[in-house]
């Protein structure tokens, strides 16, 4: 690392954790109905949603009605953005004429927007209209990030509540975090992004010469869209001359700033962050992982400030800033010594590859941990590209289960459906029947935070598996071999939890990926979900045990670093025969000089 | 006194091994074992290697026959040892059931139909004796079911039960009167009634509760069962993931061959978590058995796990923390009189005295001051009265007379004394206030000083209540003395916090209070106004001297009838927890090791380079895969003795317990397979 890196990495960390108390609080006062700096401004408005949509602010849900608020209102956005897509050619805002999307893109990209996933089998410049990215894409990522502090903020009730059933009222919840907190920020974080040449227009796509034309490899492509490959399995390509580009417009900057916000990661353009309309300098660069990190890092101290001891808070960030340095670290290490296959050509030093120039190294890096440590997935990295152990990091932490900070909201509960089992783990080991932040954990939390945070790892077992060993999922894969293993592991692993960014490789727009990854986002999202919303009205109804010197202390160090233990054993346990099919047997064959 | 029936039986013991072998042979039947859900998957990977074997014999399978057949054997040798480990423990409860069998002879009653003693009566057998029965119950017979003694009284010798072989009172009325069916009566005779129908005595409980049969999974056990349950189905999905992963990569690698079926069952059951599942009932059982060698019998396991939970301790002042009478510890002169003077004159006062408190000034003037006397012939006893509240001798001319100040002061102010010292009301008001007794103490009509009483407590009490502490356990005295009494002894004995002029209802008040703040109550009882607290508290210690209403609410039953026993209970709680999550860690920690024997053996046809990964450098694939599939099998009874022994428990905070258990069972269990892969593996060599 040079002194460049150095100095973005610690500038980052820095404003980050100073962000991080202030936003925590803000958002505390907010979800608990206080009054803050904005209310002025914006308590009016909130008042006249309710009176519109005719919502009893004050009228409490157990977890039954709230978990099925959640869900209906989830359906509703998910026909909402498929009727959309679907009627594309039909509404306003379309100056490229681009088509409808196909029914099984259609379900799968609805149903990759409402779960916060934002796994995108299509290029956006290419398939979406600027309706479709405003009114369908950009309001999906404000309510499905919403969605998912909503649950959150349910699971901590269960946790500061004692003997209710209720958790108070999930459109409340809902509004709150769109209108206080998600709406707020991305307007600033909008209006930096265009300041730094981020655009933001609706004028049709823009056809410039190339002051010098060029020439490239393009893979060709059978009647449905796979790569064709020769006898050997290699790809069949073909030279193409570029005289002239036609380069998208549209309205980027308002939904760039949301989409790093709420941790979505659906880039306007295919590109994603590495495009320099949605990712144009050094700055916006770090403005974006700031971003990313922002909501899922402050919602650990408003966590705290709920149950009434803000060093619980502390000790789950501890938790996921160990994950995330330890991530990053060795990222920076295996793409600094690059690829020797490489450097036998000559070209010595940092792998580069799939790397934006003005990012540099950690830049890149940063962005690839942070995005892919929380369900976010936009990229400014290919992370096809990465080294084979380089491109492990991302998968890992994908891998996971998405706590590393992890989605807005759904990143919180599933660190503390996984502090769950380490609490129960470490109860028994000091003998005491366990408990987390004075409520007893019994059967019950232990069934719902297994469902919590296995079933996204159970999806990708399986569906991987089957992928396989079908035709179809296999010619999809542009690289054969171990790297395409990977490929397609990536892909499952991150639809299964919710975040969204791929290997580039694959080619995900045929049926065997949309219909089973829309399967496998449902599952991962709502899953979980239920899963959590149900142990939080279970929660609530117990009673408080105080704490005593047999407790065991789960604000401090030595649990933190148990947790991190735990979750990483759960990981590698899970995954270390696929990983070593997939990426390890890469790296030993790179190592082998071939 | 004297103790025991239930001697520790070694588990290597003959008489235990035998029949625990037929009995862990018995338990692979499918509809026992799928109790024990993971041991179960277990039993069904062993089937599939069989039938892979019998394959392999017929050519079919690709693998050598003599590989498939040895996994087989160790993967059934990995069922067996797990219903064995589990026979074992309850075999140890066996052995001491039958013992408790014999003192069950059948027993004749002899039955009444009025409580009068000289009625007739008709012999009938114990099985017909009906609840509400009246027995008479004579010298030398043996009392034939669980009841209340409704009229007279009795020396009853109860070691059938308890072990203790001095005899104890059992009469009607108060809190002595429920007795216990298989004592004998020694002397008198009582009429009895029965308060438990045939098979549902006292007896009959605690044979069913050693035996095990009773045993039911408490909550905890369930809870851990459903982390291992969803880890064995995890590990069952990821070997089922590796066969599709392989038949791909055998493609793209153009050579070797997709994982066989025979090693993916192996990895299975090398990965499943079945060192803890294989050793969880024992676990139990053996917790409740190591109850049992204390003289102490848990009613369910729940009740024992709820002990190591308990964060409150409500213990009885009398004979729990002080020794239940008061002594006197010294003699305090006044009025310029000597001390030697004012304990002889306490001695000749309290020579007839035969109370405990009477005894014990006696005991002081000899040790203090070597002071010894005859009791005189002549002399004129005065016993204590409601009315004087004082009491004394008279000897020739000289009266020597102790009681309360005010009661000395008027007997003395009779005699026609008016000096009474200007310091004794000082004294005696500091004496009480320091929560001790003062006696006063007069020779003629002088009043020569005070007998300071007090309630002894017992040596060594402020030590375990400190490692209470210290295990954050919060102990709370009750007793019926006044307030300012309690808590001095509070004070001394170091309990946090005490109830004083405590009532059954205050008591109850008391344990709601707590409860409703979130604690674990346990509560040691033996009265029948204990009984309402004692079914209210979480964990309820009964005496086994206490009263049949006593016993009913409660939850666990000293025997020794011993309050102190709650700690050794709190403690065993804790170890059952400990043990089980000790073992879980070991159990997981252990498949690090498994995984980097048998990933690179696996996979090495296809992708040789993966050599990289075989760390423990094993000498084939085939032998790798056996050394883990061998070690997975004996450790689980090389952790038997563990199991059944509990890990040790030592008082110390939470987290530091935590990281000491974590580097034992997690490092540990990290390392161990490691170095017993490779040693198994260097073994199959040597025999290759």
């Amino acid at each position: 690392m040079n002194a460049y890196d150095w100095l973005q990495t610690i500038l980052l960390f820095v404003v980050l954790l100073a962000l991080i108390k202030p936003l925590g609080s803000f958002m505390a006062k907010v979800y608990q109905g206080e009054r803050t700096f904005m209310s002025p401004v914006l308590a009016p408005c909130e008042n006249l949603i309710y009176r519109i949509c005719g919502v009893k602010k004050d009228e409490e849900m157990g977890w039954q009605r709230y978990a099925l608020a959640m869900l209906f209102f989830n359906l509703a956005l998910f026909a909402a953005l498929f009727t959309i897509l679907m009627s594309q050619h039909l509404l306003p805002l379309n100056p490229q004429k681009l088509p409808a999307f196909s029914w099984q893109l259609a379900l799968n990209t609805a149903i990759s927007f409402t779960t916060n996933t934002n796994w995108q089998a299509y290029a956006g410049e290419q398939a979406a209209s600027y309706f479709t990215q405003m009114a369908g894409l950009t309001v999906h990522n404000f309510v499905s990030a919403a969605t998912g502090m909503a649950i959150a903020i349910a699971l901590i009730r269960g946790f500061s509540r004692r003997k209710t059933s209720m958790l108070g009222n999930f459109w409340v919840d809902l509004t709150r975090s769109t209108l206080y907190i998600l709406l707020p920020i991305s307007l600033v974080a909008a209006l930096v992004l265009v300041s730094q040449g981020v655009i933001q227009n609706f004028t049709p796509y823009k056809t410039v010469p190339l002051v010098q034309s060029t020439s490239y490899d393009k893979p060709k492509l059978d009647d449905k869209g796979s790569p064709l490959k020769d006898a050997k399995g290699n790809p069949v390509t073909e030279n193409v001359i570029v005289k002239e580009v036609s380069i998208p417009m549209g309205p980027v900057a308002s939904q760039e700033a949301i989409k790093e916000l709420g941790t979505n990661g659906g880039g306007f353009f295919n590109a994603n962050s590495a495009h320099p309309f949605e990712n144009p300098t050094p700055l916006t660069n770090m403005l974006e992982i700031l971003l990313i990190l922002l909501i899922p890092g402050s919602l650990t101290y408003t966590f705290g400030i709920m149950v009434g001891n803000t060093r619980q808070g502390w000790a789950i960030l501890g938790g996921m800033l160990l994950l995330l340095a330890v991530s990053f670290g060795v990222l920076q290490i295996v793409e600094t010594n690059g690829n020797p296959l490489v450097a036998e050509l000559g070209i010595r030093g940092v792998n580069m590859e799939g790397k934006e120039v003005r990012f540099g190294l950690a830049g890149s890096s940063l962005f690839a941990v942070a995005t892919t440590g929380t369900s976010c997935g936009a990229v400014n990295t290919m992370h096809d590209s990465l080294t084979p152990l380089g491109g492990m990091i991302p998968l890992s932490l994908i891998l996971l289960g998405e706590i590393v900070f992890g989605g807005v909201g759904s990143g919180l509960y599933t660190m503390l459906a996984f502090a769950i089992i380490a609490v129960f783990v470490s109860g028994l080991m000091i003998g005491r029947t366990p408990e987390y932040l004075g409520k007893k954990i019994e059967v019950r939390e232990m069934w719902l935070s297994i469902l919590t945070i296995l079933t996204a790892g159970v999806v990708v077992l399986i569906l991987s598996g089957i992928a396989m060993i079908t035709p179809q999922a296999v010619s999809s894969m542009a690289n054969p071999g171990a790297h395409g293993l990977s490929e397609v592991f990536y892909g499952f692993a991150s639809m299964a939890n919710n975040n969204g960014s791929a290997f580039a490789g694959l080619n995900a727009n045929v049926n065997f990926y949309n219909i089973l990854g829309s399967l496998a986002m449902t599952l991962g999202r709502y899953v979980p979900a239920i899963a959590v919303l149900t142990m939080a009205g279970s929660l609530a109804e117990k009673k408080y045990v105080p704490p005593s010197l047999g407790t065991l202390p789960t604000d401090k160090a030595p649990f933190a670093i148990w947790l991190t233990l735990v979750i990483i054993i759960v990981g590698a346990l899970t995954f270390f025969p696929a990983l070593s099919l997939g990426p390890i047997v890469e790296h030993l064959t790179m190592l082998g000089g071939k | 006194m004297s103790k025991h029936t239930a001697e520790p039986i070694s588990i290597f013991d003959l008489r235990i091994m035998k029949p625990a072998l037929t009995e862990s042979i018995k338990k692979l039947d499918p509809r026992i074992l799928w109790r024990n859900p993971v041991m179960f998957c277990v039993e069904i990977a062993s089937v599939i290697t069989l039938i892979t074997f019998i394959m392999s014999l017929t050519g079919a399978n690709r693998e050598p026959a003599w590989f498939t057949g040895t996994v087989s054997i160790w993967l059934w040798l990995t069922v067996l040892f797990s219903t064995f480990a589990e026979a074992l423990a309850e075999g140890r409860g066996k052995a001491r059931a039958a013992s408790l069998r014999k003192s069950r002879t059948d027993v004749t009653a002899k039955r009444l139909d009025k409580p009068e003693f000289g009625g007739n009566y008709t012999t009938v057998g114990a099985s017909q004796l009906r609840k509400g029965d009246l027995i008479l119950v004579e010298a030398n017979d043996m009392i034939a079911g669980d009841g209340d003694v409704v009229a007279g009284a009795a020396l009853v010798n109860e070691s059938a039960v308890t072990g203790e072989s001095a005899p104890v009172v059992r009469e009607s009325g108060g809190d002595r009167s429920a007795v216990t069916g298989g004592t004998t009566v020694i002397a008198n005779a009582i009429i009895v009634r029965i308060t438990a129908n045939p098979g549902e005595t006292f007896l009959d409980r605690m044979i069913g509760l050693i035996e095990g049969a009773k045993r039911r999974k408490t909550p905890n056990e369930i809870a851990l069962e459903v982390l291992l349950i969803a880890l064995t189905l995890v590990f069952l999905l990821v070997c089922a993931n590796i066969s599709p992963l392989s038949i791909y990569s055998v493609k793209a690698a153009g050579q070797g061959t997709p994982v066989s079926l025979t090693i993916l069952v192996a990895l299975f059951v090398c990965l499943a978590p079945t060192t803890i599942a294989a050793l969880l009932p024992a676990i139990g059982i053996a917790g409740m058995d190591r109850l049992f060698q204390k003289n102490v019998i848990a009613l369910s396991g729940r009740a024992i796990e709820a002990a190591g939970d308990v964060n409150v301790l409500l213990l009885d002042k009398t004979g729990t923390i002080t020794h239940g009478n008061r002594e006197a510890v010294s003699f305090v002169p006044v009025g310029g009189h000597n001390e030697k003077e004012l304990a002889l004159a306490a001695l000749s006062a309290s020579l007839f005295d035969e109370t405990p408190e009477g005894r014990s000034v006696v005991a002081l003037a000899q040790q203090k001051y070597g002071l010894g006397m005859e009791k005189p012939l002549d002399a004129e006893v005065v016993e204590f009265s409601a009315e004087t509240r004082l009491s004394g001798i008279n000897i020739g001319a000289s009266c020597f007379r102790k009681g309360a100040s005010d009661s000395i002061v008027s007997f003395v102010t009779k005699l026609g004394c008016t000096a009474i010292p200007e310091d004794l009301r000082g004294l005696v008001d500091r004496i009480a206030r320091a929560g001790a007794t003062p006696l006063v103490v007069s020779r003629d009509c002088d009043i020569l000083g005070v007998i300071n009483l007090k309630d002894i407590v017992k040596a060594g009490i402020q030590e375990r209540f400190l490692q209470l502490r210290s295990m954050g356990i919060k102990t709370v005295m009750i007793t019926g003395d006044n307030p300012l009494t309690a808590a001095a002894i509070a004070a001394e004995a170091q309990v946090d916090d005490f109830l004083a002029q405590a009532k059954p209802e205050e008591k109850l008040r008391l344990i709601r209070e707590y409860q409703e703040g979130g604690f674990m109550v346990a509560m040691t009882g033996d009265g029948t106004n204990d009984a309402p607290a004692l079914a209210q508290a979480d964990v309820a210690v009964a005496m086994n001297t206490g009263t049949q209403p006593a016993r009913e609410a409660a939850n666990i039953i000293d025997l020794d009838s011993n309050p102190t026993k709650l700690l050794d209970i709190v403690e065993v709680g804790k170890q059952i927890l400990m043990t089980r999550g000790n073992l879980t860690t070991f159990s997981i920690s252990n498949d690090v090791a498994k995984y980097f024997a048998i990933i690179p053996a696996m996979m090495l046809s296809i992708y040789p380079q993966l050599e990289v990964l075989n760390i423990m450098h094993l000498a084939s694939p085939f032998s790798a895969i056996l050394s883990a599939v061998i070690f997975n099998a004996i450790i689980i009874p090389m952790l038997v003795p563990l199991a059944l022994k509990g890990t040790r428990f030592r008082p110390m905070p939470a987290e530091k317990l935590l990281i000491h258990n974590l580097l034992i069972y997690g490092v540990g269990g990290i390392i161990a397979p490691f170095v017993g892969i490779k040693a198994i593996d260097l073994m199959i060599g040597m025999v290759v």
